[in-house]
């Protein structure tokens, strides 16, 4: 991050991210360690009542952790939280994006408190989130 | 159904190592290319002792070492296909990198009924720390439990 403070407002987090596919699914079960069938197993996503095999929550968060971290250093980054606002379909393009909402102090530590938002190619909002950073 | 006689209940502990095979495996998923990540000497001159993890990945390592996969939900007797992650936190306390022996211990915090009994939100809080004793982050996890309809 540049050395001039932000502003209220600033958008400092953009980041676009190539369709997700099956075969991104089935890397990220075994990278992640999760390895719940509903993300890469058609028929047990079926039986559970879901058309088809959908995202990884995380999948999502760590494209939007990647998009911050682009952003801002991993050691500036104080908090990071996410609600998973609804399902990632396969063949969704994410956007992810980080604007400032909030300049703070905390134990004499100048910070920002930013609005993180992962939406799809239909503008969907995937995640809502926020990271509180160093500055 | 779980009810609150779940919240305070501890899970096994896990250790997990940051082994940096694991973790480039994770940062090729991911197409993440920042060279923090990948550069040890990036990473030095960026105050690390080595190459730290990316923000989500505390998540993915207690996953991988847990002996036993998705305790807490067979500990408190859900069905994995009927879950969903709710919501996501992580409060970073001191850095993380390849070589770290990590300590996670979860508990449950919360347990709330929504939309009449229809589902169930479980929050799971989780502690960890490193080889040093060292408090790294906390973690806490919601997950939402789409319960079935009674009969």
């Amino acid at each position: 991050m540049s050395a001039a403070q932000p502003s209220v407002g600033e958008r400092i987090v953009h980041k676009e991210f190539p369709p997700i596919t099956r075969h991104r699914l089935a890397l990220y079960c075994g990278a992640s360690g999760d390895h719940n069938p509903i993300h890469v197993d058609l028929d047990f996503a079926k039986k559970a009542g879901f058309p088809d095999v959908f995202s990884h929550g995380m999948l999502v968060m760590a494209y939007l952790g990647q998009a911050l971290t682009d952003a801002v250093p991993p050691s500036r980054i104080r908090s990071f939280s996410t609600r998973f606002a609804a399902i990632t379909q396969l063949g969704a393009k994410l956007t992810c994006e980080g604007t400032v909402a909030e300049l703070l102090e905390h134990n004499g530590e100048k910070r920002a408190r930013l609005t993180l938002t992962t939406k799809d190619q239909s503008g969907e909002i995937k995640l809502a989130g926020e990271a509180v950073i160093a500055l | 159904m779980v009810d609150q006689s779940a919240v305070g209940r501890e899970f096994t502990p896990v250790t997990a190592r940051v082994e940096p095979g694991r973790l480039r495996f994770f940062l090729d998923t991911l197409g993440e290319d920042n060279p923090v990540y990948r550069d040890e000497n990036t990473a030095r001159a960026a105050g690390y002792r080595a190459t730290p993890v990316p923000p989500t990945y505390l998540f993915c390592l207690e996953m991988m070492d847990a002996t036993v996969p998705f305790e807490f939900l067979t500990a408190l007797d859900i069905d994995l296909a009927r879950v969903l992650h709710g919501e996501q936190r992580f409060d970073y306390f001191a850095p993380v990198v390849v070589g770290d022996t990590l300590t996670f211990r979860p508990r449950v915090t919360s347990v709330t009924e929504k939309k009449g009994g229809a589902m169930t939100l479980i929050v799971v809080e989780t502690g960890v720390t490193n080889q040093d004793g060292v408090h790294v982050a906390d973690i806490s996890r919601t997950v939402v439990v789409r319960n079935p309809r009674p009969s």
